[in-house]
């Protein structure tokens, strides 16, 4: 039921949110939502609401933490990761959740996704990419396709994308997947495996942007963008029982990158006590 | 008796830290810093506490502020282009009221500059690196023994103030070795956080009770659940675009630091009993300057050394109670004329203000300050 978790993990005084009419990123709170009521509630696991931190950066996506009742930190754009990194290395049994966008984390925050995945830092990252700037007003990202058209690309974006869930992956994240507005329930799943994995998690989330993206380039209504999702982003079982012809065009919805590496805080964690035992279990002040 | 040990100023500045409770540090090399970042590298794990590289000065700031707001005490270290990079999560800092301490130890600058060069270039920078109106507290030590103590008493105004606190060293300082005699670590003052104001009837983690002047959340993961923004916010922590808001907001945060002046301002003050004539400078310079001190005195001139150990707040109403014995002020700076700004603007012509300053990364000596002291005397 929407409601009941809208009045259990949404902080009510704040609503209704600020995102344009038809946008998709509702969705993806929703989503996040859903996935940690999930993991409250499984007996199988022991978390604490108050162990989960959302971190933002700047952007539509970014305003999804002062929505979400749990400890949130709004911070600056591009630095939400750095943020994080200092949230979880201190404490790390918080369980540190990223909202980000296309722009907050591959271009100015660009170098922290990738560090971060290198480093294998309990974090899990979710970026809501609506492929454009959106709060700005539509000026072109390092993910709006080649070709298409933005405030600041009005005859067409010359620069090639970036598909943020291979970057992640180049850059070595344990844990790398794709998934969109349309598919809610497969991407709430991922979701919540990417909160469960120990290690850096990165979930690219293909949100709509009717208005910012969506008008410039003639996509139709938030109806008929969902429907193009529908048809071109694939779930992974669908998408490999597919052929190489009939996948042109087509992006994989699913878990890409899945890899059992040591976990940054859990290493330090041998450092310290490597040390402790150094010193003879207690260092000088 | 406590040995002495021979130490630099980066490494003091470390132990001071340390001393004070400082448990985690992210940071980035630069020189003239990097020994600070490498001394944290082997000595915080031996405490129970956590360094990280980062990959930037930018995440490196980011990053102490996010362990803050996880309950930690932090620091980070830079020197002038990494300080630069720092800004912008430095005045987030200063608006989300996250207490830390930023050391900068200055080399000679602009741009790349002369990385292994001393300078005082950063001074400015140091009040308004950062955009729009804010409050700031700096300090500037002028000694190995003094950048232990006064690192301490940094972390310690950052947790009372709620703010962060930069540490403006100088290569000067940060690379001169001396013997120090490091204070008994049970006798330090420690402020530990403030975390209790709340009586958990409402959520208002930046609400400031009566007699207070700073808020006092818990850290993260401890059962509040609150929001911390950037953006102009109102008590509950949630932006509000209210211009009555943003200016109760933005002047609390200016007065928390103006209201409190005689608090942060501390200075020294060499040889001033009797003297007619005052060298005002900070950091490093000062070890030249009471050289001079020494020399002008034994050819019988009246030389005093006014020396702000705090540098922001500037020490304007001390420098203004020594004004009546003074004929003149030699400002003496490792810059293009920084402080001299601000002790002219304290002065307000009621005594001549001379200037004395270096940029090309060499260190002003003893016996040039003298010169300059002798060739006003002559006249």
């Amino acid at each position: 039921m929407p409601s009941d978790l809208i009045h259990e993990y949404m902080r009510i005084d704040h609503l209704p949110q600020i995102w344009c009419a038809g946008c998709g990123n509702g969705v993806i709170m929703r989503d996040v939502a859903v996935a940690i009521d999930q993991l409250l509630k499984d007996e199988e696991y022991d978390f604490d609401r108050d162990d989960f931190v959302i971190v933002s950066g700047i952007g539509c996506s970014s305003r999804a933490a002062g929505y979400l009742d749990f400890n949130s930190i709004h911070t600056t754009h591009g630095r939400a990761i750095a943020f994080a990194t200092g949230i979880k290395f201190a404490n790390p049994k918080l369980k540190v959740i990223v909202l980000t966008g296309d722009g907050d984390c591959s271009a100015i925050g660009g170098n922290h996704l990738i560090h971060a995945a290198r480093r294998n830092l309990g974090l899990t990252v979710i970026c809501f990419n609506n492929h454009i700037y959106g709060m700005t007003g539509g000026q072109y990202s390092p993910t709006t396709p080649n070709g298409d058209v933005a405030a600041t690309a009005p005859y067409g974006n010359v620069d090639r994308p970036f598909d943020i869930a291979l970057l992640a992956t180049g850059a070595g994240a344990s844990f790398s997947a794709r998934g969109d507005v349309f598919h809610a329930r497969e991407t709430t799943e991922i979701i919540r495996k990417a909160i469960l994995h120990d290690g850096f998690s990165l979930v690219d989330v293909y949100s709509i942007c009717p208005t910012s993206y969506g008008r410039q380039n003639h996509k139709g209504s938030a109806v008929d963008m969902l429907q193009w999702q529908k048809e071109n982003l694939i779930p992974t079982a669908q998408f490999h029982a597919m052929s190489e012809q009939a996948r042109a065009g087509k992006k994989e919805i699913g878990i890409l990158a899945f890899n059992d590496y040591p976990e940054y805080t859990d290493e330090y964690a041998k450092v310290i006590e490597a040390c402790r035992k150094q010193t003879g279990g207690k260092g000088r002040n | 008796m406590a040995k002495a040990v021979l130490m630099q100023g980066n490494e003091a500045a470390v132990e001071g830290a340390l001393a004070a409770g400082m448990r985690f540090f992210a940071g980035y090399p630069i020189t003239p810093s990097t020994e600070i970042a490498e001394k944290c590298a082997l000595r915080l794990p031996q405490v129970g506490g956590k360094f990280i590289q980062m990959e930037d000065e930018l995440s490196s700031m980011a990053a102490i502020l996010g362990a803050s707001a996880a309950g930690y005490k932090t620091m980070t270290a830079t020197s002038g282009p990494g300080f630069s990079l720092m800004q912008e999560n430095l005045g987030y800092g200063m608006m989300a009221e996250i207490p830390c301490v930023i050391v900068n130890v200055q080399r000679a600058g602009p741009s790349t500059g002369l990385p292994t060069s001393p300078s005082q270039g950063d001074y400015m920078q140091a009040r308004w690196g950062t955009h729009g109106d804010h409050p700031v507290i700096a300090f500037s030590p002028s000694s190995v023994l003094e950048t232990y103590t006064l690192i301490i008493r940094a972390f310690n105004l950052s947790e009372k103030y709620r703010t962060p606190v930069i540490f403006l060293m100088d290569e000067i300082v940060g690379h001169m070795r001396e013997g120090v005699v490091l204070p008994d670590p049970n006798k330090l003052k420690i402020n530990p956080r403030k975390t209790s104001f709340h009586d958990g009837a409402h959520k208002k983690c930046y609400y400031v009770p009566e007699g207070a002047f700073v808020p006092s959340m818990k850290p993260f993961g401890q059962g509040e659940r609150y929001n911390v923004t950037g953006l102009v916010h109102d008590e509950s922590g949630f932006p509000v675009n209210n211009s009555a808001i943003a200016d109760k907001l933005i002047s609390r945060l200016l007065s928390k630091i103006d209201d409190h002046v005689d608090d942060i301002v501390r200075v020294e003050e060499y040889q001033m009993e009797d003297a007619d004539t005052a060298i005002v400078c900070f950091g490093g310079t000062a070890r030249a300057a009471m050289d001079a001190i020494e020399a002008a005195r034994a050819q019988g001139m009246r030389v005093g050394m006014f020396r702000p150990i705090t540098v922001w707040p500037f020490p304007e109403k001390p420098l203004k109670a020594r004004l009546p014995q003074l004929k003149r002020i030699l400002m003496v700076e490792h810059n293009h004329g920084q402080m001299l700004l601000e002790v002219r603007r304290a002065v307000s012509g009621a005594v001549p203000v001379d200037f004395l300053g270096r940029i090309d990364g060499t260190v002003i000596s003893p016996a040039e300050i003298l010169a300059n002291l002798n060739e006003k005397e002559a006249n």
